[in-house]
């Protein structure tokens, strides 16, 4: 009789990708387009103004880019605690209390000249994001605490933490009663380098070169990357998996932090709640997307910005709700996710012809 | 007056508690079969809108959860397709499923916002109710509240005494033997995901129906996640669970309370306190017990053609 056969692959299918990524994205999109129709939307129009919004100008483009940075940041993060199969999520909540730690030192050491005062900016977000991703960290070293569920709880609080200084003591008295700080002095605040585009594309550029050079050239880098593929052999071979794993929290948190310090600094010009509008979960999207390597995390985060800026279009022009975004983000990632799976596995034809091959 | 209050935070907790303890249970099942969910969060705020909507066109709050329950189980079951077909990644496919149903719920409900709904009407069970303390506790609730007493004898008696149950733990335990027994645990699992997502699906309905009567943006709050911590908590023992359940029910019921009389804490503050107890609750159970009583296969996806 004829049938297929479900067949692991002797090595991985390489080109996959290409055919797995395109067809994600096309179900994905008709999916999509149902939801509009659902509303009496017309998705064509829909797929216009989304690409036109996000991709289709010197505008859009710079638009998508600014969108871009925070999430490559985090993403880059992120993607570093995945290598090692350490679950951080809490991308999000380390990306507020960056913000914080950055607002903290506008309103402690105000006056510093610019490039001090950005450097400063960027080390205190790093260190309390950095912070607030070793804290899981050495949860799950010490008491062996789920890393998912304390990293996400951490978003959590971080998000409430950054609400209360907001609401309270950092609150500027001429704000008419609206929760925020007071807007930064020019120093604290990324000058444009490309256009509109401001100076965090430079920490992107040094944060991902620094990342490649850690994670292929130095033993440290290595280690990670072996203590992911295989936890046990590594305690075999005395690689320190202990401190690995509290160290690539802190790093991907500090990576985050620094997001969280760029877009308080050049895209609010202040501390206020909006801030969080979900880039850490995005990140997460888009370090699988992209396999966690770092030049495909900066494709996808443009890619995944660019949607994201098309999203906000949609609502102005066609009145579609911004959750469209998340919708978007969660269904091309379970396709493709379902989509790895021929990476891997192949059909293999079964019947009156195979006769003695098996 | 004091005894009053006592009584009245008591009752509110078992409120609180039930979403939390519909939501635990499902989850519990759905690891138990040896697959990790982490859309929790996103099947309950589709099935709070599922009841929502339902309860809403209908006016019949038994449809709405069934609807509810029926509807989260269809996102659950995307889980099982990427999971179980697709051999997808446990934890990333769930959260996937949590940021796709946290944005379908808002897109879908984002023209019903502050819509009101009848739901659910409390009424009280005879005899029981006039009980002292107890009677105003436990039985004078809703319809759902009552049927989440059952919950956790149902699923321990479907775990202990039923060959379907001991196949579906089974399962999550050693797939192989399973396999071995004539059995097939892919079934088992695609059961897990199905029934575990129509209880997070019924939780989710108690929230539109019975705690809010309305649909509002964010409508669960973190409660799936929390539900999730809770299976690790209960060490994925349905007693334990509803044991948890409560627990968080009471300081959820207690922070709203402290609210409503007016401290001087800062809200933001006090909305953290659920998040943080959940970090602590886990500390507690993890350096007791260092999660040992998960299912063996937790997580890991049965290969084809093996």
């Amino acid at each position: 009789m004829d049938g297929f056969r479900v067949v692991r692959r002797q090595t991985p299918q390489r080109w996959a990708g290409f055919v797995v990524l395109p067809a994600a994205l096309l179900i994905a999109l008709a999916f999509c387009s149902l939801l509009l129709m659902i509303q009496d939307k017309s998705p064509v129009e829909a797929a216009v103004v989304l690409f036109k919004g996000g991709f289709g100008s010197l505008y859009a483009l710079q638009d998508t880019m600014l969108k871009a940075i925070p999430i490559f940041l985090c993403s880059l993060g992120v993607s570093i605690a995945f290598r090692m199969k350490v679950w951080n999520i809490g991308a999000e909540g380390q990306f507020a209390l960056g913000g914080v730690g950055a607002t903290w030192a506008v309103l402690t050491f105000p006056g510093l000249p610019m490039p001090l005062m950005l450097t400063l900016m960027l080390v205190c977000a790093a260190v309390t994001g950095g912070l607030w991703g070793m804290l899981p960290g050495l949860l799950k070293l010490k008491f062996g605490l789920n890393e998912i569920i304390s990293t996400l709880m951490l978003n959590y609080i971080g998000i409430e933490f950054m609400r209360y200084l907001v609401y309270g003591p950092w609150k500027d008295p001429g704000s008419m009663g609206f929760p925020m700080t007071a807007m930064f002095p020019e120093e604290a605040i990324f000058p444009e380098v490309l256009g509109y585009v401001h100076a965090g594309l430079v920490v992107c550029v040094i944060a991902a070169v620094a990342v490649s050079v850690f994670l292929q050239r130095t033993r440290l880098g290595f280690e990670l990357c072996a203590a992911g593929e295989n936890p046990r052999a590594a305690r075999y071979a005395r690689i320190p998996y202990g401190f690995l794993l509290v160290f690539v929290l802190t790093v991907s948190g500090a990576l985050a932090g620094m997001a969280g310090c760029v877009e308080v600094s050049a895209t609010f010009n202040r501390l206020q709640p909006s801030l969080c509008t979900g880039y850490g979960y995005t990140a997460i999207v888009v370090a699988w997307l992209s396999r966690l390597r770092t030049p495909s995390i900066a494709l996808f985060s443009v890619f995944l910005a660019g949607l994201l800026v098309g999203t906000d279009n949609l609502q102005v022009d066609m009145q579609v709700p911004a959750a469209f975004g998340g919708i978007l983000e969660g269904f091309i990632l379970l396709c493709v996710l379902a989509g790895q799976f021929f990476y891997s596995y192949t059909f293999v034809r079964t019947g009156r012809s195979q006769g003695g091959a098996a | 007056m004091t005894w009053d209050i006592f009584v009245a935070l008591l009752a509110a907790t078992v409120l609180a508690g039930t979403p939390l303890l519909y939501a635990t249970m499902g989850e519990l099942i759905t690891e138990r079969s040896g697959v990790l969910n982490l859309g929790v969060e996103g099947m309950m705020i589709m099935g709070a809108f599922f009841a929502f909507i339902v309860q809403f066109k209908t006016g019949n709050p038994w449809l709405a959860t069934l609807a509810a329950g029926f509807g989260a189980a269809c996102i659950g079951l995307l889980h099982g397709v990427v999971c179980l077909i697709f051999q997808g990644n446990q934890t990333v496919s769930g959260l996937a499923l949590t940021i796709f149903g946290v944005g379908l719920s808002d897109y879908l409900g984002a023209p019903f916002i502050g819509e009101k709904t009848v739901g659910f009407q409390p009424f009280d069970i005879p005899f029981l109710s006039d009980i002292p303390v107890i009677g105003p506790v436990l039985f004078q609730h809703d319809p759902l509240v009552y049927i989440s007493y059952l919950l956790p004898w149902a699923v321990m008696w479907f775990f202990r005494r039923t060959s379907l149950g001991l196949a579906l733990c089974a399962s999550g335990e050693s797939p192989d033997a399973v396999q071995a027994a004539g059995l097939d645990p892919v079934k088992m699992r695609w059961l897990g995901i199905f029934a575990g997502a129509f209880l997070v699906g019924v939780g989710g309905a108690y929230l539109s129906l019975c705690a809010t009567h309305m649909w509002t943006h964010n409508l669960t709050a973190g409660k799936g996640w929390i539900a999730v911590a809770l299976v690790i908590f209960a060490f994925w023992r349905p007693g334990r669970a509803m044991f948890g359940a409560y627990l968080f029910g009471g300081i959820m019921a207690f922070q709203l309370r402290l609210q409503a009389l007016g401290t001087t804490i800062p809200s933001s503050l006090m909305m953290m306190l659920p998040y943080a107890l959940t970090i602590l609750a886990l500390l507690f159970s993890s350096a007791r017990g260092k999660g040992r009583n998960a299912p063996a296969a937790l997580g890991d996806n049965i290969a084809p053609g093996a």
